[in-house]
């Protein structure tokens, strides 16, 4: 937000009071704070108003590509450092499907990526785009694998500098498609095709960053409103160099022409992929490679997960009694955290052995059965009043309590609490399938 | 409005700090191996200087108990042969080596100092690279064992470790005793960080002696704790806390522990394929985080990472 003084160097000076502020000056100090609406001064010049709304804006911009639920968002981030307060938008991780290769093989691409889905620690992560890209591709082969791409729950990105190819295949396209890209020579014609169809436009090729920053601003001024800005990126040095330059001036000096998220676009060898991870810590909105294989996009996902979470708040669940298949009155009850990594791989465990148990899941403000352990936060006194307001002695009638085997030293005190017989289960959870099988049933 | 290009420079830098002795310093090591030196943030060479790349230390373990079924096919004989392991390490290039001496544990193996020791002296032997020693983590025993690992690696420059707060006096005093250096434990917090590395300057070791592990949690079980944390010792270290200009070294084997790359899932690709991701990735998120030295385990992690490490430094 501009300051004060800023805004009312904008204002009528009129000083008329129809604000409900004596002076213009007390209307800015209030502006300032967000306690008043600009439009309570009927006398803002239209230059004015659209001025504040610049100084207003987000340092780096919140652009949508795609539609619906799916849609990506990229951008509107406020940090260079994480755990200064958060990074708000993970990286779009998408693959790049060549029409060269034939519509057949594009179709077959897109139901690849559909299928890399993995379930990690609760949540859904997945490859969330695709780009279609022409390369040697008629115009019209392009545009029909754009609009099969375009037909999938999917954002998309279309990938080709010839302009009237690209008016073809967006015309082809509903969900909003990122236009990849506008190059210096191609720009008027890119941003008449960006115009037209409404859609976020990537800028690039520009020799350095001032030149990448020109060419945003001339597209800003024909009215593209929404880009994208892809630096050169041909080496994980220039790609850190870039990628941090640009979010540097977008946040520390409000740079508007670079205040745009960013994309990198990555090949298929070993040196990409440590480039993509490198783009997921380091200030790439958007990355595409031309090849995701599973062992990879995994951990992959793993980092752009634990990069892009609150450093305020740890990824849990909900404490209290849950089940594990359908438990009985006889089968074995244990207890876990609420970390969600814990949690999660826990439960993984409990599955795995193909019995049915009652987990309970203690409050531990989201900390692992260690960490909550040594801090105090997992104690017996904590589990007994859990066992207590869940009602477990109700649920399992074995009167019996399995506690994880890195807490075996609560075992004395959790018997005295609850006269439940304590069973040390194994240190890590993956003794759990083994361990049920000796449990007597 | 103008654009600057938005450099930034720091008044801090980190110090050099050298591992392993030649001939010429008194040792029998084919190299030494400095650290540290940069006055930016990591790879920042368009801003700052960074004299060294980050290094790679490969871990050997003296025990199997403590190599994954996963492991099996790359490092096969080797977990029953830690000299033999530690020549390989040699081979596939890295730049030191971590010998972890962990079936000296009381509760395990117990393996008595004496045999420890004649290990240490073997690997000493038999290969050239620059050696840091680590004990098993019982306070007692380690304060015997790195006495005689101290005396055993004279003229060296060894690094001990791990000193902690709780338990740093014999180790340190052990490391003073022969000029090695010690490594700085402490447990995902810049405060406790910072309160090691007082401890051991207060007890007289010198800074170009210390290296700090700030504990590195691998993908998926924390790295995020560990990132942050690790930027938080290197942005206070530039700033100018001179208590933080200590090279950080960070233990990125530990990638071989975590659920995820000891299960069997083939939709999530390959396992040792995986793994080597895994723990490159974990060792990457280390070094663009603020780490001088990475620890790693497998062969193919060792190729990528140098890899990553030229060409983020890029060329000059
Ligand atoms: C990430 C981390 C943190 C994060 C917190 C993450 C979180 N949300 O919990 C942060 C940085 C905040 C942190 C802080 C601290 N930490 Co911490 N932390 C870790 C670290 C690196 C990983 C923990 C983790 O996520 N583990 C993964 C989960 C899945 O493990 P888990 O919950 O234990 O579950 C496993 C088993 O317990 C078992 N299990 C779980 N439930 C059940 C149930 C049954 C029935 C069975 C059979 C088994 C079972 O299976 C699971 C999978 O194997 C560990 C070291 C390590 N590598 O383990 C240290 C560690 C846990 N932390 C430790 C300590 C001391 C602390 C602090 C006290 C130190 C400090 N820095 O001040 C603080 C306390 C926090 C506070 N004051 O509020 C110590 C604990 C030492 C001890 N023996 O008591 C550890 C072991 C590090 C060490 N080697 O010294 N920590
Ligand atoms: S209404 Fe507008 S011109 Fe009048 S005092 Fe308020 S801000 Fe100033």
């Amino acid at each position: 937000m501009p300051t004060a003084m800023e805004i009312y160097k904008l204002l009528p000076k009129k000083n008329c009071g129809e604000c409900k502020f004596p002076t213009c000056l007390a209307f800015a100090m209030q502006l300032a704070n967000l306690k008043v609406a600009l439009e309570a001064c009927p006398y803002v010049s239209p230059e004015a108003k659209a001025a504040l709304e610049e100084s207003g804006a987000p340092p780096v911009r919140l652009v949508t590509f795609g539609a619906g639920e799916s849609a990506a968002k990229t951008g509107d981030e406020t940090q260079l450092f994480r755990h200064d307060k958060t990074f708000y938008h993970p990286t779009v991780l998408g693959l790049v499907l060549d029409c060269a290769q034939g519509l057949d093989k594009v179709r077959a691409g897109l139901d690849d990526v559909k299928g890399l889905v993995f379930e990690r620690v609760g949540q859904q992560v997945r490859v969330d785009a695709v780009a279609v890209k022409q390369s040697v591709a008629s115009a019209d082969v392009f545009a029909e694998a754009a609009e099969a791409a375009c037909s999938q729950a999917l954002p998309v990105v279309l990938m080709s500098e010839d302009a009237k190819a690209m008016a073809g295949a967006a015309a082809k396209c509903k969900s909003r498609p990122l236009l990849y890209k506008a190059t210096p020579a191609n720009i008027d014609a890119m941003v008449e095709v960006a115009k037209s169809s409404g859609c976020p436009l990537v800028i690039g090729g520009a020799p350095n960053l001032d030149e990448l920053g020109h060419l945003a601003e001339k597209a800003k001024k024909a009215g593209v409103q929404d880009i994208v800005l892809e630096p050169a990126a041909s080496t994980a040095a220039e790609l850190l160099q870039n990628m941090t330059t640009i979010r540097r001036a977008a946040i520390r000096k409000k740079h508007r022409p670079l205040g745009y998220p960013t994309i990198a676009v990555l090949g298929r060898s070993q040196s990409d992929q440590l480039r993509g991870a490198l783009g997921v810590m380091k200030y790439s909105s958007i990355v595409l490679m031309d090849d995701l294989p599973r062992e990879f996009v995994y951990p992959l996902m793993a980092l752009r997960q634990n990069i892009f979470t609150d450093p305020q708040v740890p990824i849990q669940v909900k404490p209290g009694l849950y089940t594990v298949g359908e438990p009985t009155e006889k089968s074995p009850v244990m207890f876990t955290t609420n970390f969600s990594l814990t949690y999660f791989t826990v439960r993984a465990d409990i599955e795995k052995s193909k019995m049915p148990a009652w987990l309970l899941v203690v409050d531990t403000e989201g900390q692992s059965v260690m960490t909550a352990f040594a801090a105090g936060k997992l104690t017996p006194e904590s589990v007994a009043k859990a066992i207590e307001t869940e009602k477990v002695k109700e649920k399992s009638k074995r009167n019996e309590i399995v506690i994880p085997g890195m807490v075996s030293r609560m075992s004395g005190k959790l018997n005295e609490l609850t006269e439940m017989k304590v069973t040390v289960g194994s240190r890590e959870s993956s003794g759990i399938p083994k361990m049920m099988r000796t449990l007597s049933q | 409005m103008g654009f600057d290009g938005a450099k930034e420079s720091f008044p801090g830098r980190i110090k050099d700090v050298t591992i392993g002795a030649t001939a010429e310093q008194g040792g029998t090591r084919g190299k030494r191996v400095v650290v540290g030196g940069s006055n930016g943030l990591p790879f920042h060479k368009w801003e700052s200087e960074m004299p060294h790349v980050p290094a790679v230390a490969m871990d050997v373990v003296d025990t199997e108990r403590m190599v994954p079924d996963v492991l099996h096919g790359t490092l096969g004989a080797l977990a029953k042969e830690p000299v033999e392991w530690a020549r390989k390490c040699q081979e596939w290039g890295a730049d030191m080596l971590v010998l972890k001496l962990a079936s000296a544990n009381p509760e395990e193996e117990n393996r008595p100092v004496e045999a420890c020791e004649a290990l240490v002296k073997e690997v000493l032997k038999s290969v050239q690279l620059p050696l840091l020693v680590y004990g098993c983590g019982s306070e007692e025993k380690d304060a015997k064992l790195m006495e005689a690992v101290s005396n055993a690696g004279r003229g060296e420059r060894l690094f001990l470790g791990l000193a902690e707060e709780k338990a740093y006096k014999s180790i340190t005093a052990a490391a003073m005793a022969n000029g090695h250096g010690v490594v700085a434990f402490s447990n995902l917090d810049i405060n406790l960080a910072k309160q090691i590395n007082i401890l051991l300057l207060d007890f007289g070791m010198k800074p170009e002696n210390i290296l700090m592990d700030p504990l590195m949690a691998p993908l998926g079980m924390g790295l995020e704790y560990s990132y942050s944390v690790i930027e938080r010792l290197r942005t206070g270290a530039l700033v100018g806390d001179p208590v933080l200009q200590v090279p950080i070294i960070c233990d990125c084997s530990c990638a071989w522990t975590v659920p995820e790359v000891l299960e069997e899932a083939p939709q999530k690709g390959p396992q040792l394929q995986r793994g080597v991701h895994w723990e490159s990735i974990t060792a990457e998120a280390a070094m663009v985080a603020g780490a001088d030295i990475v620890i790693l385990r497998h062969p193919e992690t060792v190729a990528k990472v140098k890899a990553a490490t030229a060409e983020l430094r890029g060329g000059a």
